[in-house]
């Protein structure tokens, strides 16, 4: 690690009173260090990001992001809205390249792999990931096509070895009860949560190293937001998860490690449960509680 | 509540335009006019061009000068003071000089409908109206009175007509045959001369291949002489003697007789047989006099065939041109100057894509095609293929017209495609084309139909360009046909639309043109409704399929 480790969190003792609100130095346009828990740095991390910046044009977007994504983990972004969450999940598979005013500095690796490095490509560097959005787009074709796409675009006609990552897919996506007797028919036909989970079978059908949820159940009703909850609970151990939400409930459920990002800064990352229990900062004590955000 | 009552008429008022009721009714009233032109203007077609067809009644006028008209009635004029006159179809035009004539009413002493008056189409000098009063056989009387001739002929006038149709397709295909073989074999000399100089053995073996062919030619022309003679003469002599509504007498030849009927004594089914069978030659048989009777299968073969080759070339062409601007191209002033002069191409007139297809289609392109591939035509009997207007140049030349409208509609298409959809294709891996062809095509492809529905029915009903590359007045070779390569995108070829200009303004007899105008722009507009209802139904399909209902 390039940055030096900070203070044990339990012998820092409760939050200081006494020094400058963070967020109000961040919000003046200054810079604060970032807090990260000394155990997310002992984890093997599947993902690095190393000192990542992004502008949208002039507009800096993410300000030296610095943190580890632990493997076979779930970690959670949590942040009030515009705070580059999102942008962050969307650099790491590079889809920000699509964006053409978008410039960036530092630099992130995938289990070792420079993302940003100049003789990677793009194209392949996306198909060791998954990637889930906000709100469901099911491609226009069948539910088995829409499973199999990552491999269909590899040129992959087996039709046995296609059929067993279908089931499988679908299995790890707790859709296969459902969806078996209608493979064949479009996609547009289910309900939201099930496109929901149709998007993360396929997502984990190239079997990703790194599966990235953005926000995956903000366009859900309540009962859907459960099984993708229950599903992430399933995926944890076999993928590693870096998951986006607005919903403090959810990361405290889902996750393993939590990030609190403020106005493109990463302000403290830890264990879930120290985040929510006994954060460093009394800004991140406001926010996850709900008194501020 | 105010208790103010100025106050609250007031609001009324405001309430009212605020409740939008006056906007209801100045939309509603706008497509009801609309709505209301449309099927007047449809209606109006549909209504003439049904009735072309039906057999009305044969009136036999005494007028006070004595003299006796036999016609139809087909229009009347009503004068306020309670008198009128009728336009009445008196053919016999070789007699009187006139095809239609008006009567004043007074003029009428009585009107009857005899019931031996018959009509008679033939196959030139137009109609006949008359009383038949004998069936002759050169000299020889085969039946006498007007029952017993009438029941003759119609016992064996099928069996004329059958031999005058071989004849005919003798004439026209099998002989046709025959000189087309003629002219390759006198183009292979020619190629012989050209390639391998006039004194060469190739040309010599050219020249002895011609005239081994011309020998089997004329073998094959003198037997097809005699199949002919014999069934002329069959029918020779064979004719039916008519008395006109004046008296005078007139024998007609069965086999120039294309069909006869007494309308006066025809039953509602006899009625409709006949409407049938003139709707049959309508639809399937090459028109007779400068195009004002007989069929229009030419012009309807011609018009579909243009119309599918030009979606055939106008779809890909324009669908890629618009995939480069709207997924490929950066977005600057470049691109929005591209999009602004495809959007003004649209308004060009057609007149001009007419011009330029000619120019530079036919006499360049055309030119060069013909300088390179045909040059033993072009030298033999200085005839160019493809040098000038052609089913391929016309299609070509109507791409073109209808570009801006796929180009900007498949615009529209792709980017309806929501961007949720692009990015899960790339986040899987997809590279930009995977993309476009598996997710951003299919979903787009609705929209892409909706813009090839406008150009078809666009294209198809377009005249000037056509007249200048392609359209011909008479052009029985039809551009797709049995003959060897099958598909001739060199020929002249007819189209309905021009066949409307033709035969309503360009008709020595428009007054019985007139009818033919209507049924024809009839079957025009019902084909290319049948082309749109074809494309929208498979739209339909593609939409069902490709394009979620939910959200």
């Amino acid at each position: 690690m390039s940055i030096p480790p900070s203070a044990d969190p339990s012998a820092q003792g409760p939050p200081v009173g006494g020094s400058p609100d963070r967020l109000a130095v961040v919000a003046a346009g200054g810079q604060v260090p970032a807090e990260v828990h000394e155990r997310v740095r002992q984890t093997p991390a599947v993902l690095e990001i190393d000192r990542f910046n992004l502008w949208y044009g002039v507009k800096q977007a993410l300000h030296e992001i610095t943190m580890p994504i632990p493997y076979g983990k779930v970690t959670a972004l949590v942040g009030p809205s515009g705070c580059g969450k999102s942008t962050l999940l969307r650099s790491v598979n590079r889809l920000n390249d699509l964006v053409p005013s978008v410039r960036i500095s530092g630099e992130m690796r995938l289990n070792g792999d420079p993302i940003y490095d100049k003789r990677m490509d793009v194209i392949e560097l996306r198909k060791r990931m998954g990637m889930v959005f906000q709100r469901p787009n099911p491609f226009p074709m069948s539910i088995y096509e829409n499973v199999v796409y990552a491999l269909r675009i590899d040129g992959e006609s087996r039709r046995a070895v296609l059929d067993e990552v279908c089931e499988k897919s679908l299995r790890g996506a707790a859709l296969w009860d459902e969806a078996k007797d209608r493979l064949g028919e479009s996609a547009l036909g289910l309900s939201g949560g099930q496109q929901q989970r149709l998007c993360i079978a396929r997502a984990i059908a190239a079997e990703p190293e790194v599966l990235l949820l953005d926000e995956p159940c903000s366009a859900l009703d309540p009962i859907a937001t459960g099984k993708i909850e229950d599903l992430v609970q399933e995926l944890r151990g076999r993928y590693s998860v870096l998951m986006v939400t607005h919903n403090m409930q959810q990361a405290s459920r889902s996750s393993d490690y939590t990030a609190f990002m403020y106005l493109g800064r990463l302000i403290e990352y830890g264990p879930t449960t120290d985040i929510f229990t006994k954060p460093v900062l009394r800004e991140t004590e406001a926010y996850v509680t709900g008194r501020f955000g | 509540m105010s208790s103010d009552p100025s106050r609250r008429r007031r609001s009324a008022h405001a309430a009212l335009a605020a409740h939008g009721e006056a906007w209801v009714w100045l939309t509603g009233g706008c497509l009801a006019l609309a709505m209301a032109m449309i099927i007047g203007l449809l209606g109006y077609i549909v209504s003439e061009g049904v009735a072309t067809f039906w057999p009305r009644p044969l009136e036999l006028l005494e007028l006070a000068d004595g003299r006796r008209v036999l016609g139809e009635q087909t229009a009347r004029d009503q004068a306020p003071d309670g008198g009128g006159r009728r336009l009445m179809r008196t053919a016999n035009f070789e007699l009187t000089g006139k095809h239609f004539e008006w009567f004043d009413d007074a003029q009428v002493k009585t009107a009857t409908t005899p019931a031996s008056a018959t009509v008679v189409e033939r196959l030139e000098g137009g109609r006949f109206h008359g009383f038949p009063t004998r069936l002759l056989h050169g000299e020889e009387v085969l039946a006498e009175g007007a029952d017993a001739a009438w029941k003759g002929f119609e016992t064996r006038h099928p069996e004329v007509r059958r031999r005058w149709r071989e004849a005919w397709r003798i004439d026209k295909q099998d002989r046709g045959e025959l000189q087309r073989r003629l002219r390759a074999a006198r183009l292979a000399v020619v190629r012989a001369e050209l390639n391998s100089g006039p004194e060469s053995p190739a040309r010599a073996a050219a020249a002895a291949a011609e005239e081994a062919i011309a020998k089997e030619v004329a073998e094959a022309e003198r037997l097809l002489d005699g199949r002919t003679t014999e069934l002329r003469t069959a029918n020779d002599g064979l004719g039916l003697e008519f008395a006109t509504g004046s008296g005078e007498s007139v024998v007609l030849p069965m086999a120039e007789i294309v069909r006869a009927w007494q309308p006066n004594r025809l039953s509602f089914t006899d009625r409709l047989g006949v409407y049938v069978a003139r709707w049959g030659e309508f639809l399937w048989d090459d028109p007779r006099e400068a195009n004002s009777a007989g069929g229009v299968f030419p012009a309807i073969w011609g018009t579909i065939a243009m119309t599918l080759i030009m979606a055939l070339l106008v779809a890909p062409f324009g669908v890629l041109a618009a995939l480069y601007l709207r997924e490929y191209a950066s977005r600057g002033p470049v691109t929005a100057a591209v999009r602004i002069a495809i959007n003004n191409l649209a308004g060009v007139p057609s007149i001009v894509y007419g011009a330029f297809g000619l120019g530079f289609f036919c006499y360049v392109v055309g030119g060069s095609i013909d300088e390179l591939l045909f040059r033993p035509a072009l030298v033999a009997d200085g005839q160019p293929t493809f040098g000038t207007g052609g089913l391929l140049w016309a299609s070509l030349t109507l791409a073109l017209l209808t570009l801006p409208v796929v180009i900007v509609s498949t615009e529209e298409a792709l980017s309806a495609v929501p961007n949720s959809m692009r990015e899960g294709s790339y986040a899987c891996g997809a590279s930009k084309w995977q993309t476009i062809r598996r997710i951003v095509l299919p979903r787009a492809l609705p929209g892409i139909m909706t813009g090839l529905i406008l150009a078809m029915a666009r294209g198809a009903g377009e005249v000037a360009p056509l007249m200048l590359v392609g359209v011909k007045k008479l052009a029985l070779d039809l551009p797709i046909d049995g003959t060897f390569p099958f598909v001739h995108p060199e020929r002249e070829f007819m189209h309905l639309a021009y066949l409307i200009y033709d035969v309503g303004f360009q008709s020595p007899n428009s007054q019985a043109a007139k009818p033919m105008v209507f049924t024809i722009t009839f079957l025009l507009v019902a084909i290319i409704a049948l082309l749109n209802v074809a494309a929208i139904w498979i739209r339909g399909r593609l939409r069902r399929r490709y394009v979620s209902q939910q959200f």
